[in-house]
């Protein structure tokens, strides 16, 4: 489904990212840890196409096609998934226009027609209830005046509406009390497909007692330096990145 | 002799010359206030750039056209105004439509409303109501350093007049439909006079149109009594040809536990000022001061809010944002001041802007002037560009770039739009407002004036 090969980019003439090499295939879940600044968002806003960093080298493939080719739009339609780490307020477009601008584009893409306001209605309630959602923030301006937890649901929430191919979610467990985690946990293992997969960014490994990863791999300062099962995510609880750090520097 | 002499002597020539007419198409009352307003004027003259709150607009190639001075019309031309549909005709309100300032005089001269509001001609109320139109006539519209007013006083014969009894409330919105047009240049000057008695309930909704493409000034002056403990809401959609040029002053008298709200939403128009003054004359008075402008090309809008705290423990707020795009401009001067005695007084303003190209710009200047020191007073002004990461995140959700950008375009708007008091009339004013943003607003799909389609200045 994706392939990243040998990626690098810089951020106002800066290398964040110094040649990542990641493949990710259908049904499969890979976490990205690694300790603050290391490259974990950087790469996230990458493959979504923020125009913030410049690529300066390697390549993405998405779905057989080029990715870095493609306009943030696109890339969704075609069934790529952000959740951010800081979902942005924005006051005075309300949530059911934005989401029903959203499907409704999707579906423009896929040569359907417009969805139908009954329709519409039914598919915001069950998702809404897959995250547990309050009501009466859909009918608010998206994301103004959530508290951190509500937005992070919130982004499971679309993520539900858009029935994503690839989810990224950067950091959807930071700022989240344990209940909060588990229906965002929960969310996001009741959408799993098996022709879907999920790259799942974390600086904690409490995340991954909910959402069990495949393949976990560890970024330090712009690389990817180990991959490993699921166990490798526990050995960074137990001592810390610093062992990583001193495994890097002595090679 | 420089231009702005030139300007001065041509009004007076004007003056001399249509004094008869228009006195004999007026009423003895108004008459009485003409030849002194027009010395007046000739001392202030056209308000040019040096004028500081003048400075962003440019008047003076508007003056110095040639127009047909539009005093008195004829009854064939009410036969335009009573065919016109407005974009917002179907609203539930007492509706109606003046035409160059006139009261169309087909169906009578004043009109009485269910319970007891008067609307109609305000030349024929200074006769039917001379008591009540000489207690307000020209007493709050005197700032005695903007030439126009005085100029308007001189040469205005008529315009709409409302008149609220004490303790009436109206049930639904007074709709008037304000058209601009002439198969010549034009000038126009109309007067209006509002008068809301205390406990009393008015709302008011004017809609601004020219459908004509030739070029029109307008010079309008609006006076406006609120009595105490009597609310007034006046909501102004201006939608107009690039070739017009519209200038307002609204001048709100608020007595005791008052409250009125003033909102000037700017669509379209090729040059725009609105000069709106509250004057807070009694404790406890509530003003609101909003705006909203969205202009492109080669437009220039203007706001002058002046909120004068009189009195003690008034509150006021001003709210004013806009969309610049092109090479187009825009000027908010907002202006507080509180006087020596106006303890209590809490006062706030807000001017945002966005501007859409690097060409386009706002001049955005707050002024406060407080002389008392109990007093709770806030401004800020913001210019800046669309937000990226607002931007990013809608489009990372499927939404093209330009569908998003124009959902945080009517986002940032939407927040005058709240303001506005019935709910019809927002969902309106959200309508037009997203239809203005995707270039489908114009005059001519709906209406019915078989005038030239696909004007050049649509």
């Amino acid at each position: 489904m994706l392939q990243i090969k040998d990626l690098k980019a810089t951020i106002e003439g800066k290398e964040i990212l110094k040649g990542i090499s990641l493949e990710v295939k259908e049904g499969e879940i890979h976490a990205i840890m690694g300790p603050n600044g290391s490259g974990k968002s950087t790469l996230a806003a990458v493959l979504a196409g923020r125009e913030f960093a410049k690529i300066t080298h390697g390549s993405v493939k998405y779905m057989g096609k080029d990715l870095l080719e493609m306009s943030p739009e696109e890339r969704s339609k075609e069934g790529i998934f952000l959740g951010f780490q800081y979902p942005i307020e924005i006051p005075g477009v309300s949530m059911v226009n934005f989401m029903k601008t959203a499907i409704n584009e999707h579906r423009k893409h896929r040569g359907e027609d417009p969805i139908s306001a009954s329709d519409f209605l039914k598919i915001m309630r069950e998702k809404k209830a897959l995250v547990e959602i309050d009501s009466a923030l859909t009918s608010r301006s998206v994301n103004e005046g959530f508290s951190g937890g509500e937005k992070k649901r919130n982004e499971i929430f679309q993520m539900a509406m858009l029935e994503p191919k690839l989810s990224i979610l950067d950091e959807t467990d930071s700022g989240l009390d344990i209940d909060a985690l588990r229906v965002v946990a929960n969310g996001v293992n009741k959408l799993k497909r098996d022709d879907s997969a999920t790259i799942v960014i974390t600086h904690y490994q409490r995340l991954l007692d909910y959402i069990v990863p495949d393949v976990v791999h560890v970024l330090f300062d712009g690389k990817i330096v180990k991959t490993a099962g699921k166990e490798l995510a526990i050995e960074l609880e137990e001592k810390g990145y610093d062992w990583i750090k001193k495994e890097v520097d002595s090679e | 002799m420089d231009r702005s002499e030139i300007i001065t002597d041509k009004f007076k020539d004007l003056f001399r010359d249509s004094s008869q007419r228009l006195e004999k198409n007026s009423s003895e009352l108004i008459n009485s206030f003409r030849k002194e307003a027009m010395e007046q004027f000739l001392a202030l003259g056209v308000p040019g750039r040096e004028n500081e709150s003048y400075k962003y607009a440019n008047l003076e190639p508007w003056f110095a056209a040639d127009y047909k001075s539009y005093f008195i019309p004829e009854q064939a031309d009410f036969k335009i105004a009573e065919d016109f549909k407005c974009e917002v005709d179907d609203l539930d309100a007492y509706s109606l439509v003046l035409l160059n300032g006139f009261f169309p005089t087909l169906n009578g001269t004043l009109m009485e409303l269910p319970n007891g509001i008067w609307v109609g001609s305000l030349a024929y109320a200074s006769v039917r109501f001379r008591d009540i139109v000489e207690k307000h006539y020209s007493k709050y519209a005197l700032n005695g350093k903007d030439g126009l007013v005085p100029l308007n006083t001189a040469l205005a014969s008529d315009g709409l007049f409302v008149y609220a009894p004490a303790g009436v409330k109206l049930d639904k919105p007074i709709q008037i439909v304000n058209l601009v047009e002439s198969k010549e240049d034009m000038l126009v000057q109309h007067r209006n006079l509002v008068v809301v008695e205390e406990n009393t309930d008015v709302e008011l909704i004017v809609c601004d149109h020219a459908i004509s493409p030739q070029k029109f000034l307008t010079n309008a002056v609006t006076e406006v009594f609120v009595g105490q403990n009597a609310s007034f809401d006046i909501l102004r959609v201006q939608n107009e040809l690039n070739n017009a040029a519209k200038i307002t002053h609204t001048f709100i008298h608020q007595e005791r536990d008052s409250r009125a709200v003033t909102n000037n939403i700017t669509l379209h128009g090729g040059m725009v000022r609105n000069s709106t003054y509250h004057w807070l004359n009694g404790t406890g008075a509530e003003s609101n001061a909003l705006g909203l402008y969205l202009t492109d090309k080669w437009q220039h809008v203007d706001n002058f809010v002046n909120i004068d705290h009189a009195m003690p423990d008034c509150t006021s707020k001003q709210l004013f944002k806009g969309v610049m795009d092109d090479f187009s401009t825009a000027s908010f001067n907002g202006r507080i001041r509180v006087a020596r005695d106006a303890q209590g007084t809490r006062a706030y303003q807000n001017n945002n802007n966005i501007l859409l190209t690097d060409d386009a710009r706002v001049y955005t200047k707050p002024q406060l002037e407080i002389y008392a020191d109990d007093v709770k007073c806030s401004h800020g002004a913001t210019v800046g560009q669309l937000d990226e990461e607002a931007l990013f995140y809608l489009r990372s959700r499927g939404i093209h770039k330009d569908e998003a950008r124009l959902m945080l375009m009517f986002g940032f708007a939407h927040e005058v739009i709240e303001n506005i008091k019935s709910e019809a009339m927002r969902d309106r004013m959200d309508g037009l407002l997203l239809q203005r943003l995707r270039g489908e607003l114009s005059r001519c799909t709906t209406c019915v004036i078989n005038c030239e389609k696909d004007l050049p200045h649509c």
